[in-house]
């Protein structure tokens, strides 16, 4: 390097200042400094790292090299979701989300930082406006943390130790559960799912739901897209044999969807990615978890939570954290669970979505996601060799294709789709090998009813 | 430069309301695409397939606002926070505010980034898997270690990822029973007991000697073929550097104990003093601190974890690998895999950024980024150290690295005004409040500064004669301070208990206006 070269983003590199304050402290270098760590722990050679690219210019056009061999799902139609969805980004979220000010915070008091603590406020109400709970937290890392943290809150709330989960879950998320909740919950059990329906087997529920299962755990929709219609039998079920019920949505399909405390669900939780935030290959997640605003859940929840109130000015607003002796921040190994940097920017994009989209956007958005989607599959079921639908039960924006009868792999189907420009649904070969070789497809609002019938050309055309 | 100028500040005060007091039924803020009719009239009634108890009945009361009243909502509400790039913000110690260069945010929104499926096909997001591997490959020489997972979302998670790990280690070895113990110190972040703890893990917290070093003799005491592992940091939150770092991990390996490094505080060591030198078994790097990432009010951000060879096989599936031929793929295939901790493959984002930012440093600036900000650290604290009231706490006669914790005990003592009534009056000057320190408060009234790289000497003097001014008011005026701030956004809360009574508490517009009686 020309250490002459001043770097932008290092304004006290200049030789002038750096002298001035090495006088200031009374030293002449910086390995002065340095002498607290002992030589045998200095590392000695130079780091064998890229030359710097200083002009950004430059930068620019290297990171663009680099992303130019990336195809994104603008330029190709991407039938893709299994847990990130292709919705559309309204320009106001993103004109706040790129807002230096709430992009560059972090975790200042609510008097200067004032509008972080009501944006996520704002977020939070949305959120339960939705949900139909009183209390929201601030988002943990995605869905998957959010789903685990539901399963701990719940061993805590009943003291059990086992907990359910349909066969249906997304394997992934049921790794991130397995994981995160192994040392409350060691036993995650699964509930098989009816054949003809694809929703939960209430058979195999009444017979697995004994007094040592703390939760049930479902989707609604299900990870493979239909409707769950027996939440209801389900809660009561669970309730009966004094468990609780947890359960994840998506919630762009609450406009027109009932949520799940509406019949009988005490903890929700989802991911607000698909509410504004852009897939950003699966950096645009974030979890929420809602319970009612009752003490003994609130006690259980391991996020931040910011609460309003009034200030000494009269009329004003003001914002703090709730019940922060919960969190590990305060109370350390002897909180509920772990706290930390997690998903809060994401959190307020989502609140802003919400509050332009308002009830009659969402039911008009998830009238349009039901409307394609039954669509789509009537499209799809007249072609041949597919069998679409697979189950009997509605679906929501997402539904299972299966191929068996084409004696070609979805492996083999998706490669010939992606030669036309298409992202073909999410292979489900391996994670439910007794679906065969089937596909789970994704329709959203960004689909015209050409990509639509583009997609069934095709299809028809390589099946 | 010159003399430091104290500003005449004022922080936008919107007087907002609550977005949900804007609302006005029937308007609307966004119109979602309209369904074709051909698919309308193929489709009929949809609701008509779902049975009763399933369709929304009462929407939800989102609220409904024109969308040029949403967008000025929230330009005001932006316009209430301080974020770093818009101060001197020196004042959130332990997280390491520096510039996050705008081009890193063009990036992206690039849609060769922004709009990526995480599912494509591998050979369609050859360039994000190589941002990955590249990303992956500086972090290795940075730390010494193997191997480094991207995929934590966050310090605290990359601890609790390193905590799953040592759990698969130990129980690959028929251990896992045996070896339920982990030790830390006190002045390592909270999460680095309150992870292992969610994995399952009993934390022995060690306090430190003294002189503020972590105590040898103590964590020797502490070990034993029933612990699993060490979490600690290094420099510690005090800023202090632990010159016996390698005794201990030394000690812990003696009884096969596996060591992690919480390297949340690496940005005064980069380039100077590495993990595996100090005989570290696995380390995280907050790429959203060290590597200019925006922190986003808390996220997202990520861990970097890195790791020995022998315990790669533990990490979170999938896996970037490149091929003989250049070409990169996701590795599923990880039968001893932990499994996942985040969806996907982390914030992608995040890694992006933090590539951006290493490429345009190289190997001598980042060392040069290091040395400003010890540099810039010992300045501000010979500053501070001249104002009657401030302590720096612990280790007399040693250099703190990049970070110092303070403490105003003499002036409390003297004056009655306390760390959190000068926390707050800083925010009048428009400088964020600061950080005072992580549960317990060891240090009594305590403050925590890390004047990283991007600031410059002449906010470091504007920042140096504020607390100058702020201690002078403490003596003439203690109650001013009391009730402070009353230049930002909002003013100090009338009464925090609510937050801590389930009667007035709320986390949501609903709950409030139920609790108040309001509509």
């Amino acid at each position: 390097m020309n250490k002459q070269t001043i770097h932008p983003y290092i304004p006290n590199m200049v030789p002038e200042i750096k002298d001035q304050m090495l006088k200031e402290i009374g030293i002449s270098s910086v390995e002065e400094i340095y002498a607290e760590i002992p030589e045998h722990l200095r590392f000695k050679r130079r780091l064998n790292l890229p030359e710097p690219i200083l002009s950004e210019c430059r930068l620019r056009q290297h990171v663009e090299k680099i992303l130019a061999r990336n195809a994104n799902c603008s330029e190709y139609t991407s039938f893709l979701g299994a847990g990130i969805y292709n919705h559309y980004v309204p320009s106001v979220v993103t004109t706040i989300m790129e807002r230096d000010e709430f992009l560059t915070a972090y975790v200042g008091e609510s008097m200067a930082d004032h509008g972080k603590f009501q944006a996520q406020f704002e977020f939070a109400s949305c959120i339960a406006e939705l949900v139909g709970q009183g209390m929201v937290n601030t988002p943990t890392y995605d869905w998957g943390m959010a789903a685990a943290t539901s399963v701990r809150m719940a061993s805590r709330i009943t003291g059990r130790s086992e907990a359910l989960v349909p066969r249906s879950i997304s394997p992934d998320r049921l790794a991130c559960i397995r994981n995160y909740a192994y040392s409350a919950v060691p036993t995650l059990a699964s509930v098989t799912i009816d054949p003809r329906t694809g929703l939960l087997d209430l058979a195999d529920l009444k017979k697995k739901m004994t007094d040592k299962v703390a939760c049930i755990y479902f989707e609604n929709p299900t990870y493979l897209g239909m409707i769950e219609t027996q939440g209801a039998e389900i809660a009561r079920i669970v309730h009966d044999a004094g468990g609780i019920v947890a359960v994840g949505v998506d919630p762009i399909s609450l406009g027109v969807l009932e949520p799940p405390a509406h019949y009988g669900g005490d903890i929700t939780v989802g991911d607000v990615q698909g509410l504004g935030i852009p897939m950003q290959w699966g950096g645009g997640q974030g979890g929420f978890v809602a319970t009612r605003d009752e003490p003994l859940y609130v006690a259980e929840i391991p996020s931040l939570l910011y609460g309003i109130t009034e200030t000494t000015e009269p009329g004003e607003y003001g914002f703090g954290e709730v019940f922060y002796e919960r969190t590990s921040y305060a109370s350390r190994e002897k909180a509920k669970d772990f706290l930390g940097t997690m998903a809060q920017l994401h959190g307020i994009g989502a609140g802003v979505y919400l509050s332009l989209m308002g009830p009659q956007g969402m039911k008009e958005l998830g009238e349009g996601l039901l409307q394609r989607t039954a669509y789509t599959i009537g499209l799809l079921s007249g072609i041949k060799g597919l069998r679409v639908p697979v189950y009997s039960a509605p679906n929501f924006k997402e539904f299972v294709v299966n191929f068996d009868a084409t004696g070609k792999t979805v492996k083999e189907i998706n490669k010939a789709l992606l030669g036309k420009k298409i992202f073909g649904g999410k292979d489900l070969s391996r994670e439910f090998p007794e679906l065969g070789q089937s596909a789970l497809y994704c329709v959203t609002e960004v689909h015209t009813k050409d990509d639509l019938h583009r997609l069934a050309d095709v299809l028809r055309e390589i099946c | 430069m010159g003399i430091a100028k104290i500003r005449n500040y004022h922080q936008a005060h919107w007087d907002e309301p609550v977005i949900f007091e804007m609302s006005n039924p029937g308007v609307r803020g966004l119109l979602p695409p309209e369904v074709e009719e051909e698919i309308q009239a193929k489709v009929g009634d949809v609701y008509g397939q779902l049975p009763d108890g399933i369709r929304r009945t009462a929407p939800p009361a989102l609220p409904e606002v024109s969308q040029k009243h949403v967008l000025a909502h929230y330009l005001h509400l932006s316009q209430e926070v301080l974020g770093s790039n818009l101060c001197p913000d020196v004042s959130q110690g332990t997280c390491t505010m520096k510039y996050n260069a705008r081009v890193n945010e063009d990036l992206v929104a690039n849609p060769n980034f922004a709009n990526l499926h995480p599912l494509q096909p591998d050979e369609t997001v050859q360039g994000i898997l190589e941002i990955y591997w590249q990303v992956e490959q500086i972090c290795k020489e940075l730390a010494g270690m193997d191997r480094f997972c991207l995929q934590p979302g966050g310090g605290a998670h990359a601890v609790f990822t390193a905590a799953s790990i040592v759990r698969a280690y130990h129980k690959s070895r028929g251990e896992a029973e045996k070896r339920n113990e982990i030790i830390t110190t006190m002045f390592s972040h909270p999460c680095d007991a309150a992870s292992p703890a969610t994995a399952g893990f009993k934390v022995t917290t060690l306090m430190p000697l003294e002189t503020g070093y972590p105590d040898l003799e103590a964590f020797k005491a502490a070990l034993s073929d029933r612990v699993a592992s060490i979490h600690i940091t290094n420099p510690e939150d005090t800023g202090i550097y632990n010159p016996i770092i390698d005794q201990f991990t030394a000690e812990a390996h003696k009884y096969g104990v596996l060591c992690f490094y919480d390297q949340a505080n690496l940005n005064g060591i980069m380039g100077i003093t590495r993990a595996r030198e100090c005989g570290f078994d696995m380390c995280h790097f907050n790429i959203h601190k060290t590597f200019g990432s925006p922190h986003g009010c808390s996220g997202p951000g990520t861990g970097a974890l890195g790791m020995r060879a022998e315990l790669a096989k533990f990490m979170p599936y999938p896996v970037v690998e490149k091929l003989p031929d250049g070409a990169f793929f996701l590795d599923y295939d990880r039968p001893e895999s932990i499994g996942k901790i985040k969806g996907f493959m982390g914030s992608a984002g995040v890694v992006l950024r933090a590539y951006a930012w290493l490429r345009m440093m190289g190997p001598d600036y980042l060392r040069e980024c290091a040395e400003i900000s010890v540099l810039n650290n010992n300045y501000l604290q010979k500053k501070l150290e001249a104002i009657p009231g401030e302590t720096t706490w612990y280790a007399k006669g040693h250099r703190r690295l990049e970070q110092v914790r303070y403490s105003w005990e003499k002036l409390a003592q003297e004056t009655g005004v306390g760390t959190e009534d000068i926390m707050r009056r800083l925010g009048d000057f428009g400088i964020e409040h600061y950080w005072t320190s992580h549960h317990p408060w060891v240090v009594p009234e305590p403050f925590t500064l890390e004047p990283c790289e991007t600031f410059s000497k002449d906010d470091l003097d504007e920042y140096a004669a504020v607390f100058e001014r702020l201690a002078k008011e403490a003596r003439e005026n203690p109650d001013f301070l009391k009730n402070a701030p009353y230049r930002c956004a909002a003013h100090k809360n009338k009464d925090p208990r609510e937050f801590d009574d389930p009667a007035k508490w709320a986390t949501t517009w609903m709950a409030y206006t139920k609790k108040m009686g309001r509509k």
